[in-house]
């Protein structure tokens, strides 16, 4: 299988990407190119035009900035998994990041292509989510800063505009307890259900594959802040919520998988 | 029959001789089909129909005609004066089965989503499948059958001309009120229904075909990626019409097979009939999600199956009534798959009434045909499962209920009910080993420990013995059963002018290992080091007899058909020795490679002096045709009839229905071993494959007909992280219908396993009175049983 | 499309279309064939090659996102003097039956030993988690790889 035709242009700066993306109505940036690339082969995928930004090697750097590391939204999930500054500032993001696809997935994958992708069933996304990290975009108006709590509007749909690109991730350090808790079938498999937890002082959780988003589970957090054990709280893991069905698991099977899997990741975090 | 004899002082059989093969293709030096390089190949490109059932109303390919480097677009009505015969079907089961012709493409209906219904020839693989899209077809939908039991009720039907679903009922009853007697006096009955449930067989290599024509002359090469080409070469002449003569089938490496390979498939008749056409190379390689709906899939199944036991649990009785799945066609072998596990539904148990019945029925899928076991796993998990429930209404330990059933080992050679003669067998030391080597005492005290503590990870335990029936096969027994083939093997062994050894076998490996465990009995034979001995295969040029790769049968057969020749050449090579050290041919001894007079030992001629002369021919006996060849081909007398028991040690997490596979532990019997090592991998893979079943793997359709997973992203066949180790061990038991004392491996492993691991997941549940889980045994699955039992009772 | 890339350690300048794929560049453009099309969805590992010495799987990358990096396939793996420690372990363990998901095999075994030269086993089976296989059932594959990281620990020292 392969994609269907498309022009290519390679980008030899942010600027230069910005312009060509406002210039073209069906371009697509293309990093790792392991989110857009196999739905191309599939065909379900067919932008006019790629802007290849890979070379834009200065936007793969993860920096201590004091309060937040700063990760360059070219970073491949596999420098965010052996980061040394990360481990020790955000630990679960690491973590997160080897659970993502497989090794050879991981060394093309970026941080940058998987959050603006903003597939609810991706690991990524609902980290940056649970640990309220804040998203640089850059466009033709210049910077703007979106936190991600606000970033993820739809079923593969940002608040990226058609101009702009995701450049940099600012995630906050924290020294609490945290967990991150994947079910699947296979190794190499997107989670059937995910969450996500991290408690510095008060928790906030976020579920993978629970909607077309990545999802805080607002129920839970807020039962938690109410003082509910771990026990009652998790119970309210699907809350609102409406998962998908699909051949792996049926929408009830994954509401009763979101309450086993937070009330794991609530003993881990909060344990 | 005696036991590999050696001419060897020094044995290389029975040991752990590295892979021959493996260079090539650890280096990537070995040609696969689609590596071939014809840069005038024609790419051929399918449009399939995405309707399991419909009427073709339109098929407009003017668009596609004119695409850039496109060659020619044709659809099925276009190209019907191009067919001589439909595609082959080679096993008619029964005189009345209903096998509605097919051709390679669909011209008026199309019976599966899949089904081809134009071709697209281009100068590349890009510009043909870029013209596939410009094809535009119209449709007019039909009622679709996708149901086993709807097809059954002929509700509506997938070949309205027939009348009905049904292709065939084929009935194995040798005595009928000795079934019912049983089971009117029996203690306990314990009836059961199972489903098997399809499988993609999932060969990593994708199926792929090169037909290349002479220019001027009128001879056609096919490469393709198959298990068969002796029978393909035959069946394509047979089919496309072109004399036998004047076609070579070749297979070079093939990235594994399962028994996807073991068939005659549209794109190879398409390939060689658009090669004749145009005088031009085509080729073909599928894709993966193209492979999921054109290659056959297994299974298929619904299982209904009736012990009848005494008070203490003694089998009396089995009856066995089947729907197997045809899809919508018969492919090459499938109305007999079903019934290569017709005959083994009472597993190793000593059981003196039998009763199966099969019906096939069509559906609106892609037909079903051979996949590993085919029919021999089927058999396995009805009587496994099924043993487990008798032992559980007994009231007795699962173990126990086999040991008192086995069929003792003074009753070998065992006639069994359903006619066959069960060659050699000693089953209670191997359940023993088993036992012992898994812990079984300990695990059940464990799993007592788990229990009482309240874990809600429940740990389980399962036993499953198998036998089956491989080294395909008795030509007269595959007579009797409507087969249109032998089951004979074909070797040829020269020993070249200079000493080195050619071996030519009808076998045609594809990840076996025939050249290496090939190498090693010549060698053992001659006494001569496995290096000078070459193994040649898989090309019907080369080697022009042969059956072929596929039931277990390469080595029982065709490892015996190697030995023979072997035995064979020697005798000649006897001759000339004695006549040039002037002694009897009685006289003589061989050994490493050379003759001695007994009892001079002095008086010598090496091999490599033999081979010389007989190539020279200065000085034969008279009447001795010159050159070191001989040609066996060996029909086995019997089937062999491997053993073993399998036991799955499983966590269960009540929450999630997660299964966790902790421990596996095999004893397989598979008579003598040439090669432990290739027979270990063997075994393992098929552990892995028989685990994927019961674990992982369904091809999924909808009511419309639609196969759900058709990717790897879908259809999840279990990566190295999904399995811990395997713990095996073995017991040998020598076949005695043929030489090597060899019964054949390929297909043990996933025989056993899928009932072990099912066995053990029950085992874990049985404390929510769970008694059955169907595969795949997915978490979901596991926890919605869990969720209606009503909770843990102890 | 102009690239320009280093294959097993030649260089390569040469016109490709945007849309094709890196494995069909090194198939059908190099004769490379060494690398194997097993999937169409980046599940099944068969056409793991090294992109500036790391596992990628060359079905998910253009043949223009090469452009200007160094590439290693199977072809590239063995020397003169033989076949690499890791392919000789597979020889020596049995961790090939019919062969076609062994090249991937061998470059994300390689890949992996780089960065973790004394694994355990669960760390081998992980590693592999991207690369399906249908013959082994993967018990000898995991055994190649540990014995690969022995051998190349000795290489090593």
């Amino acid at each position: 299988m392969f994609p269907a035709s498309f022009d290519y242009a390679k980008a030899t700066s942010v600027a230069d990407a910005i312009s060509i993306l406002s210039s073209v109505d069906d371009a697509k940036l293309l990093a790792g190119g392991h989110s857009l690339l196999p739905l191309m082969k599939l065909r379900l995928a067919s932008p006019s035009m790629i802007v290849d930004i890979g070379s834009l090697t200065d936007l793969s750097y993860i920096e201590d900035k004091g309060d937040y590391v700063a990760i360059g939204a070219l970073t491949r999930h596999h420098d965010v998994q052996n980061s040394h500054l990360l481990k020790s500032a955000v630990p679960i993001l690491p973590y997160v990041a080897s659970k993502v696809g497989d090794p050879a997935v991981r060394h093309r994958g970026t941080i940058g292509g998987s959050i603006s992708h903003g597939d609810g069933a991706s690991d990524l996304p609902a980290a940056v989510l649970a640990l309220d990290a804040k998203l640089v975009l850059t466009g033709l108006r210049g910077e703007r800063v979106v936190p991600a709590s606000e970033f993820f509007v739809g079923f593969l749909e940002t608040v990226l505009g058609s101009d702009e690109l995701l450049t940099e991730i600012r995630v906050p350090k924290f020294s609490g307890g945290w967990s991150f808790q994947k079910f699947n079938r296979r190794a190499q498999d997107w989670a059937i259900v995910g969450v996500v937890a991290v408690n510095n002082g008060h928790t906030r959780i976020s579920l993978i594959n629970m909607g077309p988003t990545p999802l805080r589970a607002t129920a839970v957090e807020a039962a938690l802040a109410d003082g509910a054990s771990i026990e009652v709280a998790s119970g309210r893991a699907s809350d609102g919520l409406d998962p998908p069905s699909d051949l792996n698991a049926s929408s009830d099977y994954r509401r009763h998988l979101a309450e086993v899997l937070v009330k794991r990741a609530l003993a881990e975090a909060l344990g | 029959m005696t036991i590999l004899e050696t001419g060897s002082s020094e044995r290389v059989t029975g040991k752990r001789l590295l892979r021959r093969e493996d260079p090539e293709l650890l280096t990537g030096e070995a040609k696969f089909v689609d590596d071939i390089v014809r840069q005038d190949a024609l790419y051929m490109a399918l449009l399939r129909s995405p309707m399991a059932h419909a009427r073709i109303v339109a098929v407009d390919t003017a668009i596609a005609k004119h695409m850039p480097e496109v060659f020619a677009v044709m659809t099925g009505a276009e190209l019907k004066s191009d067919w001589f015969a439909p595609m082959p079907c080679a096993w008619p089961v029964t005189g009345e089965m209903k096998n509605p012709p097919h051709y390679p493409v669909a011209a008026d209906v199309v019976k599966y989503v899949g089904d081809i219904v134009a071709v697209v020839l281009a100068s590349n693989k890009v510009a043909a499948i870029d013209a596939l899209a410009a094809i535009d077809v119209k449709y007019e939908e039909l009622p679709v059958i996708v149901d086993l039991e709807d097809a059954l009720a002929n509700k509506e039907l997938v070949h309205p001309e027939l009348g009905t679903n049904t292709s065939y009922v084929w009935k194995l009853e040798p005595d009928k009120s000795k079934v019912d007697q049983a089971f009117a006096s029996a203690v306990h009955v314990v009836k059961s229904r199972y489903v098997q449930q399809r499988l993609l067989p999932s060969a990593m290599e994708p199926r792929g075909v090169l037909v290349v024509p002479q220019l001027y002359g009128s001879e056609y090469t096919i490469y393709s990626s198959t298990q068969i080409p002796h029978i393909l070469k035959i069946m394509l002449s047979l089919t496309v019409g072109i004399s036998e003569a004047k076609l070579r089938v070749i297979a070079p490496a093939v990235g594994g097979g399962f028994g996807s390979k073991l068939n005659v498939y549209s794109e190879e008749v398409l390939a060689l009939t658009l090669a004749r056409k145009f005088h031009r190379p085509v080729r073909w390689t599928e894709e993966r999600s193209e492979g999921a709906l054109a290659t056959i899939h297994g299974r298929g199944q619904i299982q209904e199956i009736e012990l009848a036991a005494e008070a203490d649990g003694r089998l009396k009785a089995v009856r066995v009534n089947l729907i197997a799945d045809m899809g919508g066609y018969l492919q090459l072998l499938t109305p007999g798959v079903p019934l290569l596990g017709g005959f083994l539904y009472h597993g190793l148990y000593d059981v003196p009434a039998y009763s199966f019945t099969c019906t096939g029925v069509f559906t609106n899928k892609t037909p079903t045909d051979a996949y590993r076991g085919a029919g021999r796993p089927e058999a396995t998990f009805a009587i496994e499962r099924s043993m487990d429930s008798l032992a559980r209404k007994v009231g007795i330990d699962p173990a126990e209920i086999r040991r008192i059933n086995f069929i003792p080992p003074e009753k070998f050679p065992y006639p069994s009910a359903p006619g066959l003669v069960f060659d050699s067998g000693n089953y209670l030391p191997n359940l023993e080993q088993g036992l012992e080597k898994v812990g079984y005492a300990q695990i059940r005290a464990q799993q007592q420990i788990k229990r009482s503590d309240g874990s809600k990870k429940h740990l389980g335990v399962g036993i499953s013995c198998y036998v089956e029936m491989c080294g395909l096969a008795p030509s007269k027994v595959l007579g009797s059963l409507s087969y249109s083939a032998g089951g004979w093997e074909s070797a040829t062994i020269r020993i070249l002018p200079t000493s080195k050894v050619q071996v030519v076998t009808g076998t045609a490996p594809h990840g076996q290992g025939h050249e290496t465990s090939w190498s090693m009995i010549v060698a053992d034979r001659l006494g001569i080091s496995p290096d000078d001995i070459e193994v040649l295969h898989s090309d019907t040029a080369i080697a022009p007899y042969g059956l072929d790769t596929y039931g277990s049968r390469s080595l029982a057969v065709g490892g015996s058909a190697v030995y023979l020749a072997t035995e064979k050449v020697l005798e000649k090579a006897k001759l000339i020795a004695a006549h040039h050290l002037e002694v009897a041919a009685e006289d003589l001894s061989y050994k490493d490679g050379s003759f001695a007079v007994k009892g001079s030992p002095d008086k010598v001629m090496l091999l490599s002096s033999v081979a010389f002369e007989a190539f020279t021919a200065h000085n034969l006996p008279e009447g001795l045709e010159p050159n070191l060849e001989a040609t066996v081909t060996w029909d086995p007398p019997n089937f062999t009839f491997p053993f073993g028991t399998h036991i799955a040690v499983v966590e269960v997490d009540e929450e999630t229905g997660e299964t966790e596979l902790l421990r596996y532990v095999s004893i397989d019997d598979v008579g003598n071993q040439i090669n432990p090592m290739i027979v270990e991998g063997q075994i393992e893979g098929g552990i892995a494959q028989g685990v994927a079943q019961a674990l992982f793997e369904e091809a999924i359709y909808d009511g419309s007909g639609n196969l759900l997973n058709t990717t790897f992203l879908e259809y999840l066949v279990p990566s190295a992280s999904e399995f811990p180790s395997f713990e095996l061990g073995n017991t040998v038991t020598p076949s005695p219908t043929n030489p090597l004392g060899a019964k054949g491996v390929g297909e043990a492993g996933c025989i056993a396993s899928p009932p072990a691991v099912i066995n053990a997941i029950v085992d874990a549940l049985s404390v929510f009175g769970i008694e059955h889980i169907d595969m795949p045994a997915s978490p979901e699955k596991v926890w919605s049983a869990i969720h209606l039992s009503g909770g843990n009772s102890r | 499309m102009q690239i320009t890339t280093t294959v097993n350690g030649r260089s390569f300048t040469g016109e490709v279309e945007p849309r094709m794929l890196l494995v069909h560049f090194l198939r059908d453009v190099l004769g490379l064939t060494g690398t194997n099309v097993g999937c169409d969805t980046t599940s099944c590992g068969a056409c793991t090659i090294h992109l500036n010495g790391e596992s990628v799987k060359s079905c998910t990358v253009l043949a223009v996102q090469a452009d200007g990096k160094e590439l290693t396939t199977i072809e590239g793996m063995a020397t003169e003097a033989g076949l690499h420690p890791i392919q000789k372990a597979f020889q020596e363990n049995h961790g090939l039956q019919c062969g076609y998901c062994t090249p991937g095999m061998v470059m994300a075994a390689a890949s992996f030993l780089k960065e973790n030269s004394k694994p355990t086993e669960r760390e081998v089976r992980e590693a592999l988690e991207g690369n399906l296989c249908r013959c082994t059932g993967y018990h000898n594959i995991v055994k190649s790889v540990l014995a690969a990281a022995v051998a190349l620990e000795g290489v090593v020292q």
